[in-house]
């Protein structure tokens, strides 16, 4: 009998940058930002009047996207303004989820210590990746509730000492802030992670043709987190933006 | 013991998200049955609501992993 798969929740070092411990995760999300780069920077360099195929589908999740956060926002002006934050989140982690499916990521490696060191590791299943994310949105989110709000009013939601039952909900929401760094972060990397060590298993107890619905799920399950960790960036955004005084 | 212990964790972890999700299923489709125009924004409600019940299992789901391989 084969050995037994070994599952890492940490990703594996592959070398150093001075002090920068460069992981396989890290790695391949470098390579999930350049191809991200590359495709923007070819579709805005052929930029056509009458556009070709690329150019026209993009138009095209732009126009449907813009629609979505319409629904939620409530006018396009604001749409157009948050749209950057929201799609680049969906690009990314949907890229990422996508290349962490690839043939070789995971699975082609060094021999280090006695077992499997791979070169490749899906950029969303290593729980630095997502919680910087995580971080990355709140931060947008409150930055805009600052902006669009001004400094008194978004941070009388957090602070409200008119009398004690809103203070209390002043604190449940500053305590509910950082709550959701955590659950942005754990639901993708749960997620992105429970996905790999479920087909490392299925791969290993029955590697051929069983694995493929499996494959299948992971391929919808990286899009419906993608669609989520935008989706509640917006949502939340739509929150901060839109505080009332009277609440 | 610790393999009872992780099958504790995602079995009684995910009883309370499945329950949940069930009723949000069943309530969105009921007022989508009742309400065929607002189908959009029950949708977009369901879904978040969907994805804030399915963390919660999430969570239990990284504690076991946790437990197993750390």
């Amino acid at each position: 009998m084969a050995s037994s798969p070994v599952i890492s929740i940490k990703a594996e070092p592959l070398f150093r940058l001075g002090e920068l411990v460069v992981t396989n995760s890290l790695f391949l999300s470098w390579i999930t930002a350049l191809l991200l780069i590359a495709a923007g920077l070819v579709l805005w360099l052929s930029l056509k009047p009458v556009p070709g195929f690329l150019q026209n589908f993009f138009e095209l999740v732009l126009e449907k996207t813009l629609e979505f956060m319409d629904t939620i926002i409530g006018n396009r002006r604001q749409s157009e303004k948050y749209l950057p934050i929201v799609l680049t989140i969906f690009l990314f982690v949907l890229t990422a989820n996508w290349l962490g499916l690839m043939p070789g990521v995971g699975s082609v490696g060094l021999r280090e210590h006695g077992h499997l060191v791979p070169l490749l590791r899906a950029p969303t299943a290593d729980l630095n990746f997502t919680i910087a994310l995580a971080v990355i949105s709140l931060i947008f989110i409150n930055i805009a509730g600052l902006v669009a709000l001004g400094w008194k009013r978004h941070m009388s939601r957090f602070f409200n000492f008119s009398n004690p039952v809103m203070s209390f909900v002043g604190f449940l929401e500053l305590v509910s802030e950082f709550v959701k760094i955590v659950s942005f972060s754990f639901r993708l990397f749960g997620n992105v992670f429970a996905g790999e060590v479920l087909l490392v298993i299925i791969g290993f107890l029955v590697p051929y043709v069983v694995p493929l619905p499996f494959l299948l799920m992971e391929f919808f399950v990286g899009i419906v987190q993608a669609f989520i960790f935008a989706m509640l960036t917006l949502v939340f955004i739509a929150l901060a933006v839109s505080h009332e005084e009277a609440h | 013991m610790e393999l009872l212990a992780i099958g504790l964790i995602m079995g009684l972890g995910t009883l309370g998200p499945a329950i949940a999700i069930g009723l949000i299923g069943s309530r969105s489709a009921d007022a989508i049955g009742r309400n065929p125009e607002a189908s959009s924004k029950i949708q977009t409600a369901m879904i978040l609501a969907l994805a804030f019940a399915e963390a919660i299992a999430i969570y239990a789901l990284v504690i076991a992993l946790i437990v197993k391989f750390v």
